[in-house]
């Protein structure tokens, strides 16, 4: 694909996604929504596993954190919404580095193993503490609003979760071609070798797990005020699985991939509900068939490179002839 | 003056003593070589220099700076770079990519400036990618520069090794068995190469080599060792006639 065709054909879905609310029904509505969190959740998980390289099973934990920080901030203290942003962040990448901290040494079977248990930490907390809400969770939570505009409506959210999709995407894209993306990606590569050349792999990791963590709880937030309601059961192995697909699915490491891959997860089995039971058996035939004949992903990250370097040289940056 | 020595340097593997002992020194400036037969430690002593085994005993420095107890990755801030015995590039990366690793430790730039792309980052930026590029040219593989590492020829990627640790802008630079596996033409640029780093850029150089005729033309200084001993040092012309040191290496070659 030219660069020129990449930068239209992302154009072309953003003014998609723009005008969706205004010929959607609210059903579809919802889950784009729904999409446009995963997308979000996908590219915060995308720095830890397609960057940097490093598994993890149990993101949806950092998910939890901040539903939960919004959640329980905004019902019992009565703070407001934007003001729980920064907590949940700082304890989002306070335990992005609990679990990173006791993962670094080990190899990624462990540390699938590590994450996993992490996860599974979480969401029984949730279930057990009285402050969370025990099993029935935490609801009645406000709705957010700006400057005396409140957010109540679908489109309202559904905006908002674009306008921070749209944010998240140029953020960690910029953060992948700089030098602590490629500090990741060295690491990814070869670790010793990344450590010869100056690369401290633990403090690089660290940041990983962080960043994927603030992301991840960000999304989190958000939710809580979106659903005005959450519960144990939304924080779910199978949510930390689900987000991981879309990551692998779209491409690892690949930003436009793992978008497309997250959209994909949420879409296809609801396009597939006139296959009424059969549907979640279709999707994962279809995921079968895709890993052996497209296992770098429906848009792998070397395409996405290329396009964007070869836009780069076209914008008169001109490469220095060697 | 010394820049690079080592004192008493011991490295045990449960019962199996791969370095005993070892003390050498190397001159500012100079070219300096370390042979022995395989299996003698002489890529364990790198190992140890450069952070990636923790000795049982010793000292190791570096100019003012102790290196035992540092981390691989400050000592490459502390100015020695190293490449290793079987390639270790970033084989996915293109080679432009693999040789701005070496900046990492030269620059500052974290989160915040990539995100905001700030004018400092952008600045920094373009001083990483001079730097890599004029890396690549010194070891003459610029016709390679936007291709993935391992789509290069052996000879090549032996080159951008180099070139990878040349970027870290080092005062010290280890090669571990650098000839391994080059023609006759690729080690007559290699031994070009080693020179003009010493030359040009005015980088100390301490260098593995089984090749003889190399390290005979380029080195200032031989260690050799042997069941991680040092059995002899000094000039090469004298080590090499060096009984002890013909029947390191013959008495192991016939066993
Ligand atoms: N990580 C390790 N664990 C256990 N033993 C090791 C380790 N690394 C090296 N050794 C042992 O230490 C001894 C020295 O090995 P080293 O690799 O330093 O030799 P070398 O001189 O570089 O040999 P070569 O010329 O074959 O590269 C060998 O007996 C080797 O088996
Ligand atoms: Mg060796």
């Amino acid at each position: 694909m030219g660069p020129k065709t990449t930068k239209l054909l992302r154009l072309l879905l953003l003014a998609a996604a723009i005008l969706l609310p205004f010929v959607s029904n609210n059903y579809w509505l919802d889950v784009a929504t729904l999409a446009l969190f995963y997308v979000v959740l996908g590219q915060g998980l995308n720095i830890v596993v397609g960057f940097a390289g490093l598994l993890d099973l149990g993101y949806a934990a950092f998910f939890a954190v901040g539903a939960y920080t919004t959640g329980i901030l905004m019902t019992v203290y009565g703070w407001s919404f934007w003001l729980t942003l920064p907590v949940a962040a700082l304890l989002a990448a306070g335990f992005g580095v609990v679990i990173g901290a006791p993962t670094l040494r080990l190899r990624s079977d462990y540390l699938a193993i590590v994450t996993l248990g992490f996860g599974e930490i979480i969401r029984i907390l949730a279930i057990n503490l009285s402050i969370t809400g025990s099993a029935s969770g935490i609801y009645g939570i406000p709705r957010p609003a700006i400057g005396g505009y409140p957010f109540s409506s679908q489109k309202d959210f559904y905006f908002l979760m674009l306008i921070i999709a749209c944010l998240v995407i140029a953020a960690v894209s910029r953060l992948g071609r700089s030098r602590i993306g490629r500090a990741w990606a060295y690491i990814r590569e070869d670790e010793d070798a990344a450590e010869a050349m100056g690369i401290d792999r633990v403090r690089m990791k660290l940041l990983a797990y962080s960043i994927g963590a603030i992301i991840g709880s960000l999304a989190g937030c958000v939710f809580a005020v979106k659903m005005s309601a959450i519960a144990p059961l939304s924080f779910s192995f199978m949510q930390s699985i689900m987000i991981l697909l879309a990551v692998v699915l779209g491409g690892l490491g690949s930003i436009s991939g793992v978008a497309l891959g997250a959209v994909l997860v949420i879409a296809l089995p609801e396009m597939l509900r006139s296959a009424e039971e059969w549907r979640y058996l279709i999707f994962g035939a279809a995921l079968i068939l895709m890993m052996i004949y497209r296992p770098q992903g429906l848009w792998p990250a070397g395409q996405e490179q290329a396009a964007d370097e070869r836009e780069a040289a076209g914008d008169g940056a001109k490469s220095v002839p060697m | 003056m010394a820049i690079l020595s080592v004192q008493n340097l011991t490295l045990r593997f449960g019962g199996v003593v791969a370095v005993s002992n070892l003390s050498f020194a190397v001159e500012a400036g100079t070219i300096a070589s370390v042979i022995g037969p395989n299996g003698a430690g002489k890529t364990s002593v790198f190992n140890m220099i450069t952070g990636f085994y923790q000795p049982s005993e010793g000292r190791i420095r570096l100019g003012d700076d102790d290196l035992v107890g540092r981390k691989p990755s400050e000592i490459t801030r502390l100015g020695l770079a190293r490449t290793f015995q079987n390639l270790r590039l970033f084989p996915n990366l293109s080679v432009l990519d693999n040789v701005k690793s070496g900046m990492h430790s030269r620059t500052r730039q974290g989160v915040w400036g990539a995100i905001f792309r700030t004018g400092r980052q952008r600045q920094e930026e373009r001083l990483i990618t001079e730097t890599a590029e004029a890396c690549i040219r010194f070891v003459g593989i610029e016709e390679y520069a936007g291709r993935a590492a391992k789509a290069l020829p052996y000879g090549a990627q032996r080159k951008l090794e180099i070139a990878r640790a040349l970027a870290t802008q080092p005062k010290v630079l280890l090669l571990d068995e650098p000839a391994a596996g080059l023609n006759y033409e690729e080690k007559e640029q290699l031994i070009r190469l080693i020179g003009e780093i010493r030359d040009s850029l005015g980088i100390t150089v301490l260098i593995i080599e089984h090749d003889m005729g190399l390290i005979k033309r380029i080195s200032d200084k031989v260690t050799v060792l042997d069941y991680g001993r040092k059995i002899a040092e000094g000039k090469p012309d004298e080590v090499l006639r060096d009984p002890r040191v013909i029947e390191a290496y013959l008495g192991r070659e016939e066993a």
